[in-house]
């Protein structure tokens, strides 16, 4: 069972990665999304260090939206997710391996480049530390929240705006205790407790959601 | 067991009926709850000390924003009454009271909003209590637009029910905001388990009130899911005689 598991994940890293533009879209989407407010609030240092927080979080919020939305559309319209659908191995442990796969391939180089654009924001060291770490701790969630959502739309066409109507209500906390660690890496105070709040949401996302889109992606395929 | 559980008292054809005969009993409670509750807040109960007559707005505001938390409430459980045991009349339950809430939570945020323009000098703050039955109203929007775009019956009914139960991780959030957040929302008037910190004379409209609203969502969730079931139902015998004895 590990062996076919591995195989997936090793198969779905793969492609992504061969078609350089599928894993650099949402990366350049986040860079660009991040230097416009720049440009619209006016280069003042203690307001971009001031609204940073806000500006890295929501940006890579809405690139993650923005590709995870697709990560079961072209695997049902080839037919490969009815395979997995019929495959022995359960379908939770599937979910977790092409989430995981989607995190790797698409959140970690947002992780990546954070720093640097905390750096063009004027984030100081204890600051990037906590930006690093709460990306870290905060993406998984948002990956496999949008997953839920992901698989409830998959056999709906034509209606991509949906997605985010229903899975930005549910990335609200991640947002809240990621801007909130800023915050107080930004007034100096302790963040640890913050850290141990948004461990807690991964733990919750992990054992809720692989379960609830498994079974929204075999509602999804129905239809 | 459940399937014969299921088949003789949770059919369309028997909620049809039961709720038909229930309807003036529920008509009926809506109007004394009301009633009561409308004359004895608005006229009887006495001036808050602080707030003045400026208060009173809280026998629309408290029940509104009750009922959208108890109507999300009754939508998670169909919604697992749904994916679980497949009952027809829970998925109608949950589509028909995901409109009602949805409502309801507007309410709640509309007479929130004019009651805090006087008492708090503005009319939205991003306070935590605010914020998560905002949110609510978003989970709300959010099913009603997922179910609308899905044509299967089945699927339509199965794919409310996921996002209703993942939703119902808000409800908590919400009830605790103002003990957990203290932030500029007031704590918490009536609670099960403690004494009231407020006067009898202005408790029991409240409480009037409440029922009342909850007795309003029962009489229009009776009607609508009246109407869903014809409408999901309407090549079955029964409902061409319903229809038939109707007009």
């Amino acid at each position: 069972m590990f062996s076919s598991l591995f195989t997936i994940m090793r198969h779905e890293i793969l492609m992504t990665m061969r078609q350089a533009f599928s894993w650099l879209t949402p990366l350049l989407f986040f860079v660009i999304v991040v230097c416009l407010f720049p440009l619209a609030l006016g280069p003042d240092t203690d307001l971009l260090n001031k609204v940073a927080p806000a500006i890295i979080w929501v940006a890579a919020l809405l690139a993650i939206l923005m590709s995870i939305g697709n990560i079961f559309r072209s695997d049902a319209e080839e037919g490969y997710l009815d395979l997995l659908l019929l495959s022995p191995v359960p379908l939770t442990l599937l979910v977790l391996c092409k989430v995981f796969s989607h995190w790797m391939t698409n959140c970690l180089p947002l992780i990546l480049i954070s720093p640097l654009l905390g750096l063009l924001l004027h984030l100081n060291a204890h600051e990037e530390y906590a930006l690093i770490i709460t990306l870290l701790l905060g993406t998984p969630v948002l990956s496999l929240l949008g997953a839920i959502g992901a698989a409830l739309i998959v056999g709906i066409r034509g209606h991509g705006l949906l997605l985010p109507i229903l899975i930005m209500p549910l990335y609200i906390p991640v947002l809240i205790f990621g801007t909130g660690t800023m915050m107080a890496a930004n007034a100096n105070l302790p963040i640890n407790g913050y850290f141990a709040i948004m461990g807690a949401l991964i733990l919750l996302s992990l054992a809720s959601a692989p379960l609830l889109t498994g079974l929204a992606l075999r509602i999804g395929v129905n239809q | 067991m459940l399937h014969w559980f299921n088949q003789k008292f949770l059919s369309p054809k028997t909620f049809y009926t039961t709720s038909s005969s229930l309807l003036p009993w529920f008509i009926a409670a809506f109007v004394l709850c009301f009633g009561y509750g409308l004359i004895a807040g608005l006229f009887f109960a006495p001036a808050d000390y602080q707030q003045g007559d400026g208060f009173r707005i809280i026998y629309v505001h408290v029940p509104s924003a009750f009922a959208a938390m108890a109507i999300y409430s009754v939508m998670a459980v169909s919604a697992v009454l749904t994916l679980v045991f497949r009952i027809k009349i829970a998925a109608i339950c949950m589509s028909c009271s995901a409109q009602i809430g949805a409502w309801f939570t507007f309410l709640a945020l509309v007479t929130g909003s004019i009651w805090g323009k006087p008492m708090w000098g503005t009319w939205w703050i991003w306070d935590a209590r605010l914020t998560s039955v905002l949110i609510l109203l978003f989970l709300y929007l959010g099913f009603i637009a997922l179910q609308s775009v899905i044509t299967d019956q089945q699927n339509r009914d199965r794919a409310g029910a996921i996002v209703a139960i993942v939703g119902v991780i808000n409800l908590p959030i919400i009830h605790y905001s103002v003990i957990w957040w203290n932030t500029l929302h007031q704590g918490p008037t009536i609670s099960q388990f403690a004494t009231p910190s407020i006067a009898p004379s202005m408790l029991y409209p409240l409480l009037a009130m409440i029922a009342a609203f909850l007795f309003f969502y029962a009489v229009i969730l009776i009607l609508c899911m009246q109407n869903q079931i014809l409408l999901r139902e309407i090549k079955s015998q029964w409902t061409k005689e319903v229809l038939c004895y109707d007009y």
